[in-house]
């Protein structure tokens, strides 16, 4: 296995090295920032003299991050669960079940994965809005599920696809209905597929933005990437808010990625060389 | 007033075949209502010159010849192949430089850079946008690192120089999608047979050979699907470019995903922002199909 010197071992390391904190710099240039005294000017990186959190409490409550926050959290809860009940069961007929036309119908699923939020948001602004779903969370719930729709199937299916047909099989031969043999013997072992779309569907969420500027005005209903992106242009000169703010609103994506890193990475580079 | 297929006997105990789609339905439904539809939709009023309030007006293609016509409409579809170039380009070279370096030896350690390398992937990129808005400004860490080698001659405020600009956020992707590429392309070659590496050596192959023939060959999959996300992102590109540049200076960095909002929501152009949306999804849908079908005829 290890063929390499030992000098393309350092090369190697040093390269990664360089990288990582090409990575990080930005990441502790706006953490730094954060820290220091509101209202005065702040240089790059510069270390604060004195540690302050007041600019927290000033975004959280002043700039109504908390607000924002709990918007963003309200859609990602209606967008989470429906997408993995809807995308499991379709994902559980079309891996499974021999169904005719089914190719067809998971390919047209498969097609919408190239589908960018532009090309659907300028008739759905007008066409939500005859329907009373502008400025609405419900209207946002309900394209995010359908805008993730073509991934969230395409993974439940591949992982249905991959369990062994002779459980199906089996459990069948004993007259289990379909939807016992879904309920009781294929989600049980679908949990971990589900946790991960799960994670990348909250993540997608939470991080939508164009969709949730065009289908939320109403300023006081932002989510937190809106918020902060209108907050940007209200309030540039004060770097110190403006930089609690932008840590705020990455913090709740921070802390599932630390805590669920393994699945994270594993579903963003499966995802992508699947789909 | 039940009416049973003909070909089925009494008692149901063949079911229909089409009976699965009963657990397809919903999220077709959903799918179609608030996704396929949409964008049919999008390509109807494409037709129109409508100003979102009054009637509109049937133009036929009328809209389509504008984009070509147009100076900024143009603009910002060269605006997005040149950040294909910082979105695409550069991080996938980066990462097969990278993976080339380290592609022989097992890398302990390699969790935490796995760590970091996709940390950008999973912040939202408004939050990117403004952290690099505030690296790039006058006083951002740019600036300061110029001036700390004393090239106080070339500081300036980055985001708002015609010059600049353009490249500037380029480069925002360049950070946001080098890490994704080089975690696709390592976690490709783990998959390569380590005894490939010992011939190549013991034919005395050196670092480059070895990468062109053993590694390089192994990684037509992760390369092509590298291609595909990272082109998307440069040409769908919308959340950076609104919170860094706004698409100025001047039309800099007007990008389709920025004309689209401001033509249908500001400029009460909404037929023409339609048939824009209708471009930009087209050439998405030309360039993923052509990168996939290059990757697989070329095996």
């Amino acid at each position: 296995m290890n063929t390499a010197t030992r000098s393309e071992r350092w090369s190697g390391y040093a390269l990664l090295t360089v990288m990582a904190i090409a990575v990080v710099i930005p990441f502790l240039s706006v953490f730094l920032a954060s820290l220091q005294p509101a209202g005065t000017p702040v240089v790059g990186l510069t270390w604060p003299e004195r540690w302050s959190w007041d600019n927290y409490e000033q975004a959280w409550s002043v700039a109504g991050f908390s607000d924002l926050i709990r918007h963003s959290l309200t859609i990602a809860v209606g967008v989470v669960p429906a997408s993995l009940v809807l995308a499991a069961l379709a994902g559980y007929a079309l891996g499974t079940m021999r169904l005719p036309g089914g190719n067809a119908v998971a390919a047209f699923f498969i097609a919408g994965l190239t589908i960018p939020v532009e090309l659907i948001v300028v008739p759905l602004y007008f066409d939500l809005r005859g329907l009373g779903l502008t400025n609405s969370y419900l209207g946002v719930i309900l394209v995010e599920i359908a805008l993730f729709m073509p991934f969230s199937v395409f993974w439940m299916r591949t992982h249905f696809q991959s369990t062994p047909a002779s459980l199906v099989e089996a459990a069948r031969i004993d007259g289990a209905s379909s939807g016992t043999i879904l309920l009781r013997i294929l989600l049980p072992l679908a949990r971990p597929s589900l946790m991960t779309l799960g994670l990348l569907v909250f993540m997608w969420s939470w991080n939508q933005f164009l969709l949730v500027l065009v289908l939320i005005q109403d300023t006081t209903k932002h989510t937190a990437p809106a918020g902060l992106g209108f907050f940007v242009g209200q309030n540039s000169t004060d770097i110190p808010t403006l930089a609690a703010g932008t840590i705020i609103v990455m913090l709740p994506i921070l802390i599932l990625f630390v805590v669920f890193q393994r699945s994270f990475i594993a579903g963003l580079l499966q995802g992508a060389t699947k789909g | 007033m039940p009416s049973r297929p003909p070909n089925q006997p009494a008692g149901g105990r063949r079911r229909s075949p089409y009976r699965g789609y009963v657990y397809v339905l919903p999220a077709f439904a959903v799918y179609f209502a608030f996704a396929v539809l949409p964008a049919l939709h999008t390509a109807y009023l494409s037709l129109f010159e409508w100003d979102g309030v009054t009637l509109g007006d049937w133009v036929g293609l009328g809209n389509y010849q504008e984009i070509f016509q147009d100076s900024v409409l143009r603009q910002s579809v060269l605006n997005a192949l040149v950040l294909v170039v910082f979105f695409s380009f550069v991080p996938i070279v980066l990462g097969l430089a990278m993976t080339g370096l380290l592609a022989r030896f097992r890398r302990p350690g390699m969790g935490a850079y796995r760590f970091l390398f996709m940390l950008p992937q999973v912040v939202p990129l408004v939050a990117v946008g403004v952290t690099w808005r505030w690296l790039y400004g006058d006083d951002g860490l740019v600036n300061q690192t110029f001036r700390a080698v004393g090239l106080d001659g070339v500081t300036r405020a980055w985001l708002g120089d015609f010059g600049a600009a353009l490249i500037a956020v380029g480069l925002v992707g360049t950070w946001v999608l080098s890490g994704l590429c080089m975690m696709l392309f390592l976690s490709g070659v783990q998959k390569v047979d380590p005894s490939l590496y010992e011939a190549a050596r013991l034919d005395g192959a050196g670092p480059v050979r070895e990468f062109v023939s053993v590694t390089l060959p192994h990684l037509r999959g992760e390369l092509a699907v590298a291609m595909t996300v990272t082109t998307v992102a440069a040409l769908a590109s919308f959340d950076i470019v609104y919170v860094t540049t706004n698409g100025g200076p001047g039309e800099q960095t007007t990008v389709p995903g920025l004309l689209v909002y401001r033509l249908a929501f500001s400029e009460g152009k909404v037929g023409l922002a339609a048939a824009l949306a209708v471009v930009l999804g087209c050439l998405i849908l030309a360039i993923v199909y052509l990168i996939n079908r290059l990757s697989r005829s070329e095996t």
